[in-house]
């Protein structure tokens, strides 16, 4: 057991693959072959056609921020010392939303511009786990 | 033409004994105080209820704890829009002749948190996976993200956003039953502790404790019970996402579909509202609501709400309990929306002065649930 204080997520069989692949630092998400779509988060079907015709895709991680919010209270006592930090969505090129948080910046409204460009990172939280988060292109 | 209009009635609405802080009574209880107090004030009793509808509880545990065995039950439970959505189901059950006396109950002991009936976030659960480790504050943290994006998008300002919660204070002022009834300015908003940003306090609704009931029936029952029987003209629900990143446009919600669906039905006009009871679970819910259910044009809610338009003696009466932002809001809301527009529509305030919206023939109940993600509206009339 780590002592990392926040929760931590639990693949399942259906997740799995795509846990795997941000320990490896290689994101991968999943494509719907019968519509040629993107989809995230994970599934067992397509949300497309419900067929189970999905193929794993490298990504590079790159996209745009589509909104966020700064965080002031806590829900989980593990967040207390990181407040207030940055929950973003973030727009893969591929054109998925996946929800992760903007790290390397101020937490400040003025200096965080929706539509900016922004990039994964990878932090290996534990020795089991790996979280994408997200930061500013270039920062 | 409509499904439910003279044929189905609404007659009893109550709140629980007390809400606000109630830390002696399990949530179950708010809903059996409510559900004796909405039969009482119909005219009718317990063994005359025949079926179940509520959102927290399975129907089950409600129907055991009241000791009411119901031939119909619904348990569907889309956020705090649901009890909106359980007024659409009742009546179809009502007109079809499925029951006779639909009882639908809400509690939550939501500030004092005694016997409640929400799970734990499992960690491989498709929240838990992809959302729990982020830290989002949920919901307030997607509304947030919502509201940022309307920001961005169409110039909507913190100010805009604070003259929904300054109009529904001065609702509250009104109501005795509001947990919150000082006066408060634009700057009070802007200067409350910040929460999510751009949400600060008073963006933000209360957490308190509270039951809340309706009765319904059919038309012929009705006449026989103590109160005004308030009908349904039309009404419509929609879906669409659980978790916000799922959520196809931040700045749209289903409200656009379950508001056509019901204005539909009721063959009516957004002139024709006289009282709009919008679900106001932070103040840009109010906004967007106001927009995508056809009262402005997406990205104007901003003006529309401005001056204190929504405010005792505006011209577009709204909130008028003093909403989730300031009168109640144990967890979910709908339900108390609902009471508010039957009590405005029968005429429950003509003693208590400008509290009582003129000439109120028409309202528009809107309930909003989880993440933006159900919506439920009903327009009312008397029967």
């Amino acid at each position: 057991m780590s002592d990392y204080p926040r929760p931590l997520p639990v693949p399942d069989p259906t997740t799995l693959p795509y846990w795997e692949s941000v320990k490896a630092h290689a994101m991968r998400i999943q494509r719907c072959n019968d519509t040629g779509k993107f989809f995230f988060y994970p599934r067992g079907v397509s949300p497309f056609t419900l067929s189970k015709n999905i193929s794993w895709e490298p990504v590079s991680g790159s996209g745009t921020l589509y909104t966020y919010t700064i965080v002031h209270r806590h829900y989980h006592p593990g967040f207390a010392s990181e407040i207030p930090y940055v929950v973003a969505l973030v727009e893969l090129d591929e054109g998925v939303r996946i929800m992760a948080d903007l790290v390397d910046v101020e937490p400040d409204p003025q200096k965080i511009k929706i539509g900016s460009r922004v990039e994964v990172v990878y932090d290996d939280v534990t020795e089991e786990v790996t979280l994408p988060r997200f930061r500013l292109a270039g920062s | 033409m409509s499904l439910f209009a003279g044929k189905v009635a609404i007659v009893g609405v109550a709140e629980s004994d007390q809400i606000g802080k109630v830390p002696d009574k399990p949530a179950i209880m708010l809903h059996a105080e409510a559900a004796k107090n909405a039969l009482d004030e119909a005219g009718l009793t317990h063994d005359d209820v025949d079926a179940l509808f509520t959102a927290g509880p399975l129907p089950l545990e409600l129907g055991e704890y009241l000791g009411i065995n119901p031939k119909y039950a619904d348990g569907s439970n889309v956020g705090g829009s649901s009890f909106v959505i359980h007024l659409h189901h009742a009546a179809l059950a009502l007109a079809s002749g499925r029951c006779e006396v639909a009882l639908i109950t809400h509690g939550e002991s939501g500030r004092s948190r005694v016997g409640m009936f929400w799970p734990d976030t499992f960690p491989d659960s498709v929240l838990g996976q992809f959302e729990a480790p982020y830290g989002l504050m949920d919901p307030v943290g997607s509304y947030a993200m919502a509201a940022a994006r309307h920001m961005y998008q169409y110039g909507t300002t913190k100010e805009q956003l604070a003259e929904i919660a300054v109009a529904t204070r001065k609702w509250a002022a009104l109501n005795p039953k509001a947990y919150m009834k000082d006066p408060i300015t634009i700057d009070d908003v802007l200067n409350s502790r910040m929460i999510s940003w751009p949400f600060n306090l008073l963006d933000c609704c209360l957490v308190t404790d509270a039951g809340g009931a309706v009765v319904m029936t059919t038309a012929e029952r009705a006449r026989d019970c103590k109160t005004t029987p308030v009908t349904i003209l039309g009404i419509g629900e929609a879906y669409s996402h659980a978790l916000i990143s799922q959520m196809a446009d931040l700045t749209t919600f289903v409200a656009r579909d379950s508001g056509k669906r019901a204005f539909e039905m009721a063959g009516v006009s957004h002139d024709e509202i006289d009282l709009a009871m919008i679900y106001d679970s932070f103040t840009y819910t109010v906004l967007v609501s106001l927009e995508d259910l056809g009262f402005c044009a997406k990205g104007e809610g901003g003006a529309f709400v401005s001056g204190q338009r929504t405010a005792p003696g505006g011209d577009f009466p709204m909130n008028t309990n003093g909403g989730g932002l300031s009168y109640n809001h144990p967890g979910m809301y709908g339900m108390f929306a609902i009471l508010e527009g039957v009590r405005q529509l029968r005429g429950d305030y003509a003693d208590q002065g400008i509290r009582q919206v003129p000439n109120c023939d028409i309202a528009l109940v809107h309930g909003t649930g989880w993440n933006l993600s159900s919506a439920g509206t009903a327009i009312l009339a008397r029967m």
